[in-house]
C-alpha cells in the first residue's frame, strides 16, 4: 500500500480508500454485488429526494412564503402547531414554516459557493500535482503540494472560518469562503490519485507515445475519467459545508441578523428550549435531513462512479 | 521504523512552522491593523498609535512574528490588546476542560463503535445488521448541537437526570464533575459513534474476506471466533486512523457543545475572542488547536505502524 503509484506517504492517506468502502463493501460475488447494487440505489434515489425538497423549498420562497418573513406579529407569539401556522411562531411571531423556507437559501447559497471553490482550485492542483508524481524530475513538486494540502487539513472548516470572522466581520460571505479554502484538500486528494489512475492506462501510454501534449490529455482523457469521482466529493463536501454555515450561525459567527439561518433560528431558540422545544424542531431536523440528503447522494454516486467498486464488482 | 519515526517528525516541525506563519499572516496583514481593531472604528489615530507603540506593533511583521513565535516556544502566547490581560493561563486552564471533554467523548464513541459495528458486519444480512448501519447513517446526519439540544430537552428539561450546563471541575466534587459531564460527552460521542461505527463494520468485512479467515474457518472455527483470534488486529488499522482524525474533529466540534452547556472550555474562549475582536488571543488559542491536531495526526501515523508489522517493514 506503501509503495509510490498511489502516492501514500502517511497511513492516514488510506483513510479516502477506507471511506470508499464503508458503503459498497459487501460487492464480492455476483450475487451480492446485485444485492448492494439495490441499496446503493435506494441511498442515491432517498438522497436526490431529499436535496430536491430542500433545493424546492428554497425556489419556492422566492415567490410564496406562508407569511412574510420580517413581519412581527406580537399577537401570534410563541405558538404551537396549527392550520395557520403548521410549523408554530417564534419569540416575535414570526412564522416557523416561513423561516425554514427563506432559511433554506442560505445554507443553499453557502454549500454551492463553497463547494465551488473547492471545486475548483482543489481539482486542477490534484490533476497538475498527479502529472507532476508521473515526472522523475518533478515528483518533489508534487510532494510539495501534497504536504501543503496536509497542512491545510490540519485547519478545519470552522475553525479557519472563526479565524476569517475575527480578521474580518463576521458574515455569510467570510465564512462561504473560509468553508470552501478548508474543502480544497479533499478535492485535490481525489483528483490526484483518480488522475494517477488514468494516467496509468494504456490509452493514456498510446496518447503520450502519438505526441499528444500534456494540457491536452488531461481535458481530453483525465476529465472525463475523475468527473465522476469529483462530483461525489462535491456531494460530500456539500454536507460538510452546510454543517459548517449552521454551526458557525449557531455560535452567531455565520449568517447575521436579520438574513434568516437555519443555525440561528437553533440558536436563538435555546432560551425557550423548557416552555418550547418545537422552536428548536425544526431548524434541527432541516439541517440533518439536507446533510442526510447529501450524504446518501454522495454515497449513491460513489457506487456508480468509482472505477474499484466497478473492479470488483466484475 | 525509526527513519520513518523521524521523518514523520521533521514533516510535523515543518506543518507546525509553516501553520504559524499562516495564521501570523492571516492575522497581520488585515485590512487595518490589530490596535485598530481592538480599540474600533471610531478611535483616534493617536490612540491606536499608542496602543501599537504599548505592544510594539509598529515593529516590521518579520520582527513581530519572530517575537510572538519565540514567546510561544517558551510558553508565552502574549498580552490581549482588548482586556491586557495575560493569554497563556486562560489556554492552559481552558485546554484542560476540553481535553477531558475530547477523551472522554472519543474512549465513549470507541466503546459504541467497536462492537455495534462488528456485530453489523457479522449479522450483515440480518435485519439487526441493517438497522444497525441504517441508524449510523442517519447519526452521521444529526450536528452535534443538535444531538445537544435533543438530549437537554429530553434527560435535563424532562426528566431532571442531569444538569442543562455548568461545569464543576472534579477537585470541587467528583460526583458534580460527572453529573456535568455526562450530556456534553454524550452529544460529542453519538455522533462520531455512528460515523466509526460504519468505519468498523467496513473493516470487518473486509477482514472476513481475507483468506486467512476462510483459512481458519475451513479448520472448523466459528466466524466469530475466526474473527476474535485473527481478524480484530488487522481490522483495527483503518479504524485507528478514523478514530484519529475524528479526535481532530471533536476538538473542533467542542467549541459548539462547550457553548451550548457553557463550559470553560478553550471553544468558549475562542468564541469570546472572535466576538470582541481579541486578535492576539485568536491567534494563541488557534495555533494551540493546530498544534493538537498536527500531534493528533503525528501519534497515529506513528502508531499505524507499530499494530501492523507489514507496514512496519515497508516503511
Amino acid at each position: 500500500m506503501n509503495t509510490t503509484p498511489t502516492g501514500a506517504q502517511s497511513p492516514r492517506d488510506h483513510v479516502d480508500l477506507v471511506a470508499h468502502d464503508a458503503t459498497a463493501s459487501a460487492k464480492i460475488g455476483p450475487a451480492r454485488s446485485r444485492r448492494s447494487g439495490r441499496r446503493a440505489n435506494a441511498s442515491m434515489i432517498i438522497g436526490a429526494g431529499l436535496v430536491v425538497l430542500i433545493v424546492g423549498l428554497a425556489l419556492i420562497s422566492f415567490v410564496w412564503t406562508p407569511y412574510d418573513p420580517t413581519t412581527i406579529d406580537p399577537a401570534a407569539r410563541l405558538q404551537g402547531g396549527s392550520l395557520t401556522h403548521p410549523f408554530g411562531t417564534d419569540t416575535f411571531g414570526r412564522d416557523t414554516l416561513t423561516w425554514v423556507m427563506v432559511g433554506a437559501r442560505i445554507t443553499l447559497l453557502v454549500g454551492v459557493v463553497a463547494v465551488g471553490i473547492a471545486l475548483l482550485i482543489g481539482t486542477p492542483i490534484g490533476i497538475i500535482s498527479a502529472f507532476f508524481a508521473k515526472q522523475p524530475w518533478g515528483m518533489w513538486i508534487d510532494a510539495v503540494i501534497m504536504r501543503a494540502n496536509d497542512i491545510l487539513l490540519a485547519f478545519p472548516a470552522l475553525l479557519l472560518a472563526m479565524l476569517f470572522a475575527a480578521v474580518y466581520s463576521p458574515g455569510t460571505g467570510p465564512a462561504m469562503v473560509a468553508v470552501g479554502i478548508a474543502a480544497i484538500p479533499g478535492f485535490a486528494r481525489v483528483a490526484r490519485s483518480g488522475t494517477l489512475q488514468v494516467l496509468g492506462s494504456e490509452y493514456v501510454r498510446a496518447a503520450r507515445a502519438s505526441n499528444r501534449r500534456i494540457p491536452a490529455i488531461a481535458v481530453v482523457h483525465v476529465l472525463p475519467n475523475i468527473a465522476g469521482m469529483v462530483i461525489v466529493q462535491a456531494s460530500v463536501a456539500f454536507a460538510i459545508s452546510v454543517l459548517a454555515e449552521a454551526g458557525l450561525s449557531f455560535l452567531g459567527l455565520g449568517t447575521q441578523a436579520p438574513t434568516p439561518s437555519w443555525g440561528r433560528m437553533l440558536q436563538e431558540s435555546q432560551q425557550y428550549l423548557s416552555t418550547h422545544p418545537e422552536l428548536a424542531l425544526w431548524p434541527g431536523v432541516f439541517i440533518a435531513l439536507a446533510v442526510l440528503g447529501f450524504n446518501l447522494l454522495g454515497d449513491g454516486l460513489r457506487d456508480r462512479v468509482d472505477p474499484k467498486m466497478e473492479a470488483r464488482g466484475a | 521504523m525509526l527513519t520513518y519515526a523521524i521523518n514523520r517528525a521533521i514533516q510535523f516541525a515543518l506543518s507546525l512552522l509553516v501553520a504559524s506563519v499562516v495564521i501570523f499572516a492571516l492575522m497581520s496583514l488585515l485590512p487595518g491593523n490589530a490596535a485598530q481593531v481592538a480599540l474600533g472604528t471610531n478611535a483616534t489615530p493617536e490612540a491606536v498609535a499608542s496602543l501599537e507603540a504599548q505592544y510594539g506593533l509598529d515593529r516590521p511583521p518579520l520582527i513581530r512574528y519572530f517575537d510572538w513565535m519565540g514567546g510561544m516556544l517558551t510558553g508565552d502566547f502574549g498580552t490581549s490588546y482588548v482586556t491586557g490581560a495575560e493569554i497563556t493561563p486562560v489556554i492552559v486552564d481552558s485546554v484542560q476542560v476540553t481535553a477531558i471533554l475530547v477523551i472522554a467523548a472519543i474512549a465513549v464513541s470507541i466503546l459504541i463503535a467497536v462492537p455495534l459495528g462488528t456485530f453489523a458486519a457479522l449479522e450483515q444480512r440480518n435485519w439487526i445488521g441493517v438497522t444497525i448501519s441504517a441508524i449510523s447513517q442517519v447519526g452521521i446526519a444529526i450536528p452535534n448541537f443538535l444531538a445537544a439540544i435533543i438530549l437537554v430537552i429530553i434527560f435535563s428539561l424532562t426528566l431532571g437526570w442531569f444538569p442543562s450546563q455548568g461545569w464543576m471541575a472534579p477537585i470541587e466534587g467528583l460526583g458534580g464533575f460527572l453529573l456535568r459531564l455526562v450530556l456534553p460527552v454524550v452529544s460529542l460521542a453519538l455522533v462520531q459513534a455512528a460515523i466509526l461505527t460504519r468505519y468498523v463494520r467496513s473493516a470487518v468485512l473486509d477482514v472476513m474476506r481475507e483468506d486467512y479467515i476462510r483459512t481458519a474457518r475451513a479448520k472448523g472455527l466459528t466466524k466469530t471466533k475466526a474473527l476474535f483470534a485473527h481478524g480484530l488486529r488487522n481490522a483495527a488499522i483503518p479504524v485507528i486512523t478514523v478514530a484519529g482524525v475524528q479526535l481532530a474533529t471533536l476538538l473542533v466540534g467542542a467549541v459548539i457543545i462547550e457553548q451550548i452547556f457553557v463550559l470553560p472550555g478553550i471553544g468558549s474562549e475562542l468564541v469570546r475572542a472572535v466576538a470582541n475582536r481579541d486578535l492576539v488571543a485568536v491567534q494563541g488559542i488557534v495555533m494551540v488547536l493546530v498544534l493538537f491536531v498536527l500531534i493528533i495526526n503525528l501519534i497515529v501515523d506513528i502508531l499505524v505502524p507499530i499494530v501492523d508489522p507489514r507496514i512496519r517493514n515497508a516503511a
